[in-house]
């Protein structure tokens, strides 16, 4: 069965989801994370989703799951590379992604998982916090 | 306003989540022959994804049924997704935006409604559930 | 209305097709059809001819029910013919005029067809009146909707046109809204904002809406998706140029905008680059040694 490869990133872990997932597929994904994860005690988690043409509740879920291990375990998960026409359909549809911050690439997304190091904004409506 | 509807050009099996990636490319491939813009090709493949996921988790299984139809000037695609699962019994309540929390079927439904321009749904406790959607060029 | 009739209307256009096509075409170029110059002669003729050939087997298969199968092919010629009428720029009446103008000439060769007692002729000049009314009121309706569909296209392109999306600063976009924001209109600039945002890796996206003069509920939703899009994305909206009675609207309307708004476009700018740490400072100019020759 095919496993999504997960790329260990600085202390982040890099998971790029180019094919479409069914159930078995995201199962494996949330487990490999979160083993991962622990195994290299990443502080986050960045998931590039820009090759998605589609994301439906499922794929919703799944993302929520993965942020909320990863809170957890003391990781943020940052999603990255949503495309224009899956943004609009999934405000339309009324997910609100609510438990995950986002970023428009990698390197953004990055710079969001080592905000920590730096000095943290007080402001209630920082870029790309929900 | 009546719509000419042609025999079904795709008829599609909903059983497993293997269908499901099956039913978005065939969808996708519908709504780009039929020339609709990256959005509406969005949002009518989401909303198939979504239908027939429900159609899977809750419905027991079922099928989808691939309209092309015209009324004159325009063109479009209408999807009817059937199954013989156990129905739903208030159907005000499921279109309930964020009724069954985490994105169940709740979500799936009143959510769908809102990407398509056509929307209806019939359900019979014991009978079973058809939704239909529609999205005009 | 006798099948037996309606073949015998049927025959009437097989056997004269030719003599037909050519009254027909006199009628309509004593009626101006072609005076426009926007269509040739031979492309009228054609598409007269093509009519009765369409016509004539519907005819025998259907009568004059024009609403069965068998006048599909030549209801869908109808559209055709309404839909280039209307991109050409014809007028309604010029498009109706094509279909009823058959009329006076059917009823010309029904009059001089011979064995036709008054009874039938009666009858069929009734089945001629209904049918060719029939299909010149679906011509002309789908003329209709092929305008609509026409003046829709317009309004877009005009809409993309009148809402660029402008670079402020390496990571700061601005769309300046004018006029009123209709759905259509809203979805256009939505796109278009959303795609610039990722083309420029924008952190901070500002729609002025100064120039918008009123905000109803619906406008105010299409802007609350927007903002959420580009957050759902990793990109912040500010919204600026709020009118004071936009504000009151909202409020009475109990819109609840879950964005930073600012007064001026300016401010908003402001509020941008401080998120990104950036700021405008002065700087001193040197005086620069003149040199004459270095000048024209």
């Amino acid at each position: 069965m095919d496993r999504i490869p997960i790329l260990k990133l600085g202390n982040a872990l890099l998971v790029t989801i180019q094919v479409d997932m069914h159930d078995r597929l995201a199962t494996a994904l949330e487990e490999d994370l979160t083993h991962k994860i622990v195994a290299h005690g990443s502080r986050g988690v960045l998931i590039d989703i820009s090759s998605l043409e589609i994301v439906d509740s499922f794929i919703g879920r799944m993302l929520d799951n993965i942020a909320a291990v990863s809170r957890i375990l003391d990781a943020r998960t940052v999603v990255v590379g949503m495309r224009p026409a899956v943004a609009i359909t999934l405000v339309e549809l009324g997910l609100t992604l609510a438990g995950v911050q986002t970023a428009l690439n990698v390197e953004r997304g990055m710079a969001l998982i080592h905000t920590d190091d730096s000095v943290a904004e007080i402001d209630d409506d920082d870029a790309g916090e929900r | 306003m009546p719509a000419s509807a042609e025999p079904a050009v795709e008829l599609l099996e909903l059983q497993s989540s293997d269908h499901v990636v099956q039913v978005r490319h065939r969808v996708r491939t519908r709504a780009v022959e039929l020339g609709l813009s990256l959005v509406d090709q969005t949002k009518i493949v989401t909303a198939a994804s979504e239908l027939a996921r429900n159609t899977i988790d809750y419905g027991g299984g079922g099928t989808l049924s691939i309209f092309l139809i015209s009324d004159g000037t325009r063109r479009g695609i209408r999807l009817t997704f059937e199954d013989r699962g156990p129905g739903i019994s208030d159907i005000d309540l499921a279109l309930k935006d964020g009724y069954s929390t985490g994105g169940g079927l709740g979500l799936g439904l009143s959510g769908s409604k809102r990407l398509c321009n056509e929307f209806s749904i019939e359900s019979r406790l014991g009978l079973g559930t058809r939704v239909t959607i529609a999205r005009w060029k | 209305m006798t099948s037996n009739n309606t073949s015998k209307l049927a025959q009437l256009v097989a056997e004269q097709e030719g003599a037909i096509v050519r009254e027909w075409m006199r009628s309509l170029q004593a009626a101006g059809a072609l005076q426009s110059g926007r269509m040739k002669e031979a492309e009228l003729q054609t598409q007269c001819r093509n009519f009765l050939d369409l016509l004539r087997t519907a005819l025998a298969q259907a009568g004059a029910e024009t609403q069965a199968a068998a006048y599909e092919p030549l209801r869908h010629m109808l559209g055709e013919i309404a839909r280039s009428r209307a991109i050409q720029g014809f007028s309604p009446s010029e498009t109706a005029t094509f279909v009823f103008s058959l009329k006076q000439v059917l009823f010309g060769f029904l009059n001089a067809a011979p064995n036709v007692d008054a009874a039938t002729l009666a009858n069929l000049t009734w089945q001629i009146t209904v049918l060719i009314d029939a299909l010149g009121l679906h011509t002309v309706e789908l003329f209709q909707k092929s305008r609509e569909a026409i003046i829709i296209r317009q309004q877009r392109e005009i809409s993309e046109l009148s809402t660029p999306v402008v670079k402020l600063w390496d990571g700061i976009i601005a769309v300046p809204l004018i006029g009123t924001l209709d759905s259509e209109r809203t979805q256009v600039v939505m796109e278009n904002l959303l795609q610039t945002i990722v083309d420029q890796t924008a952190s901070f996206a500002i729609i002025d809406i100064t120039g918008v003069p009123t905000v109803d509920t619906l406008t105010a939703q299409h802007l609350l998706k927007t903002v959420a899009a580009a957050r759902l994305m990793g990109a912040d909206c500010i919204i600026s140029g709020i009118r004071p009675q936009i504000a009151q609207t909202m409020v009475h309307l109990g819109v609840e905008l879950n964005v930073i708004s600012k007064a001026t476009l300016a401010d908003a700018f402001a509020l941008a680059l401080k998120r990104l740490n950036l700021g405008v400072v002065k700087v001193r100019i040197q005086a620069v040694a003149s040199d004459n020759r270095l000048l024209g």
